[in-house]
């Protein structure tokens, strides 16, 4: 950063842009089976993991890049990004006694206190910061009803039959570009596990952080709800400001057996770059997908998009049980200079599947966002519904809102329904707000929120009126 | 009091209000009438700060305090109040929840306690039973697929719930029903009091058989260029407005 005004001002725009200075032990940048060989055996991994790993590797290395997605970006240097960092002195069997204390004040700087005494008393929260989980809250007290929360690295270790019945059977190794990256290298993230009959008591959580400024983030989220089980699952990320662009190639899958249901919220807030050049942010190309597995069963994925240079995500839902349920429910914001391509994929394969999409998207500045959703409905999937509505409004005049629909149906009873519309947030809205006595800062906020109400609805209290400010908070200087 | 001085306002370079001056005091009613294009709506927002319009020279005052460099927002909570011809929806945005939003601002900017919920709606059902305004108007969006008739209703109410010092009606009346137009009238009338003043901006003399005004002033061309009572009004309702326009100078 150049100089003091400069840092106080980008400090305003992105309150989560500090990087913590700490003592990390990084492998070197690039990719190899050698690399992947020490990532692998620093992790003590079984030997199945390793192979996992390599199979994707060579998968990897005979697949292109997509270029599909309608965002733009200067090449990706493969080799020019270290694939596991962590600090060095991380807390060992969950005592924090052993953490560098920079660690958790960054995560209390975050709002996510790990210590005892000071952490959220409904929400177990497992912290990643770069490559690795840092710590794992209220691990005991889940486990007294069955459930299993811990991060991947531990999960290889104390369930490893689990992990690999599960591991890469809703994406497999080689289902796309940065699938089958995520694979080879993904160094932790979260495991949950809830057994059968089983609803879990507290709201889960994990909250990623990017600190490292070469070093990109892999992580692999796993949730297997076993029958008639439910789990509320809530993802958060933040990373510093740097000039440069970070990596952040995730994969989630979900499982649900017959008649469990899996809530998985996304409040997404990665630094989006400069707002002014588009310079630095995190590139944010994920793969999301839960299968429903058994009859009955409901997987519902809401995110709230905020940050990341580009997104590129689809959280989707494999209907295979026959009266499952898959609902999307979204709102992406993008302001600055930042691109969006991100949206669902409806697959109804068992009988009555049923299916919704509601799809908020919000361009300021000179942003692009494009929603993309396919509904597709496979020949036995006989009674199949989908409902899909997708919204756009713009704020100002240099932005962009695609909307990239994709309706297959090879079941001729199946019944699908799409409705989309485009509004703009205008000068006149602001001064009968203003004309009113309210703020236009305000006003804002009020008109978003009625945008994007429907979604909100959807997410976890809590979560719920921290997305709405940091809607509110973005968008302050787009207008007007 | 409301003081507007020698005020002159060009949109994107043309000049539009030319020195206008005009006084209102409390409880009093004031009428502007005038052809299209004369100015009319163009004074009414420019009263509320409206972005876009260029002061060129003058001042408007409400109480002796200055509201010419406030933002549109401390004018309202100042006490000025326009009720739109053409008032915007916001789909989305409750109608109850916008009002309540608005009168907490106020009630702020003069250091009182915000209202609840619960006790915002006993003082919103009180001013629509009042104005006879149906109660589903609060369960919607905020003009949201709103009539004509039921968007000059609403402008009514919100000025009944913000019970401002001085209140600019822009063509409250146009696009109304006559049934429609008695209902209105009637609001503002209830409205009007000793200790606040309206200004009432119409095309016809038919809204002032309703309210009555105690000034009457003809706008032509960005200018006040005839003042004076009731009777003017259907002075113009006969003779139109040409007899009043003026060679333009040279």
């Amino acid at each position: 950063m150049s100089s003091t005004t400069d840092e106080t001002f980008r400090g305003q725009e992105y309150a989560y842009g500090f990087q913590t200075d700490i003592e990390s032990e990084t492998l070197p940048k690039g990719l190899n089976e050698e690399i992947i060989r020490a990532l692998s055996s620093k992790k003590k991994e079984p030997e199945w993991m390793l192979q996992f790993r390599l199979d994707a590797f060579r998968r990897w290395q005979q697949m292109e890049e997509p270029d599909w997605a309608h965002v733009h970006h200067p090449p990706i240097d493969y080799q020019d990004i270290t694939y596991y960092s962590a600090p060095k002195k991380k807390p060992v069997l969950d005592s924090l006694e052993d953490a560098d204390p920079e660690l958790l004040r960054t995560f209390e700087k975050l709002g996510i206190p790990l210590r005892e005494q000071k952490r959220l008393a409904n929400v177990a929260v497992d912290a990643v910061f770069d490559s690795v989980s840092i710590a794992t809250t209220h691990k005991k007290q889940l486990l007294e009803h069955g459930v299993i929360f811990c991060s991947f690295s531990e999960a290889l270790i104390d369930y490893p039959e689990l992990v690999q019945q599960y591991l890469g059977s809703v994406v497999p190794t080689n289902d796309n570009y940065f699938a089958a990256l995520n694979s080879a290298v993904f160094s932790d993230g979260s495991f949950v596990y809830v057994p059968p009959g089983i609803r879990c008591p507290l709201e889960l959580s994990t909250y990623f952080r990017i600190n490292n400024e070469e070093s990109g983030q892999f992580e692999r989220t796993l949730i297997v709800c076993a029958e008639e089980s439910y789990v509320s699952y809530l993802e958060g990320c933040t990373a510093p400001m740097f000039d440069s662009n970070q990596l952040h190639a995730a994969v989630v899958e979900l499982v649900a057996l017959d008649k469990a249901e899996i809530k998985y919220s996304t409040v997404q807030n990665w630094y989006a770059g400069d707002p002014e050049t588009g310079k630095g942010g995190v590139y944010n190309f994920v793969t999301k997908r839960g299968k429903c597995a058994g009859e009955y069963s409901k997987i519902s994925w809401t995110q709230v998009e905020t940050g990341s240079a580009i997104t590129w995500k689809y959280p989707s839902c494999i209907l295979v049980g026959d009266n499952s349920v898959g609902e999307f429910y979204s709102v992406a914001l993008t302001n600055g200079h930042m691109q969006a391509d991100t949206g669902t994929k409806m697959i109804h394969i068992g009988e009555n599947t049923s299916s919704t999409i509601i799809s908020k998207g919000i361009s300021a500045d000179r942003s692009s966002n494009s929603y993309r959703g396919l509904v597709k409905v496979n020949k036995g999937a006989k009674g199949a519904r989908n409902f899909t509505q997708c919204d756009s409004m713009l704020v100002g005049d240099q932005c962009y809102a695609n909307t990239f629909p994709y309706i297959e149906s090879q079941n001729p009873s199946a019944s699908i329904e799409h409705e989309a519309s485009t509004s703009k947030i205008s000068e006149d809205q602001l001064f009968y707000f203003q004309s009113r006595g309210v703020s236009i800062e305000d006003a804002i906020a009020a008109v978003v929120h009625g945008f994007c109400k429907e979604v909100f609805n959807h997410l976890p209290m809590e979560f719920a009126v921290e997305a709405q400010q940091l809607l509110s908070l973005k968008l302050e200087h787009s207008v007007g | 009091m409301l003081e507007i001085k020698d005020l002159s306002i060009s949109v994107e370079n043309t000049p539009i209000i030319k020195n206008l001056s005009l006084t209102v005091r409390r409880g009093e009613i004031h009428a502007i009438m005038g052809p299209n294009g004369a100015g009319k709506s163009t004074l009414a927002r420019s009263i509320m700060g409206y972005p876009g319009y260029e002061v060129n020279q003058g001042s408007v005052l409400l109480d002796d305090k200055d509201m010419t460099e406030l933002e549109p927002e401390e004018r309202a909570t100042s006490g000025l109040f326009v009720s739109f011809q053409y008032p915007v929806e916001i789909p989305g945005v409750n109608n109850a929840e916008f009002l309540r939003m608005a009168l907490n601002a106020k009630r702020n900017s003069q250091g009182l306690e915000e209202l609840d919920p619960l006790d915002f709606d006993d003082l919103l059902t009180q001013k629509m039973d009042a104005l006879h305004i149906d109660r589903d108007f609060k369960n919607r969006g905020l003009n949201e697929g709103f009539s004509g008739g039921e968007k000059k209703r609403n402008e009514i109410l919100q000025m009944a719930v913000l019970d401002p010092k001085f209140a600019i009606l822009d063509e409250t009346d146009s696009g109304l029903d006559i049934d429609a137009l008695r209902i209105v009238s009637s609001g503002v009338n209830q409205l009007a009091n000793e200790q606040n003043g309206l200004i009432l901006i119409t095309h016809y003399q038919r809204l002032l058989n309703h309210i009555q005004p105690d000034h009457v002033h003809v706008l032509l061309d960005g200018e006040i260029v005839k003042t004076g009572g009731k009777e003017l009004a259907l002075e113009l309702e006969e003779k139109g407005y040409d007899w009043l326009k003026q060679p333009s100078h040279s």
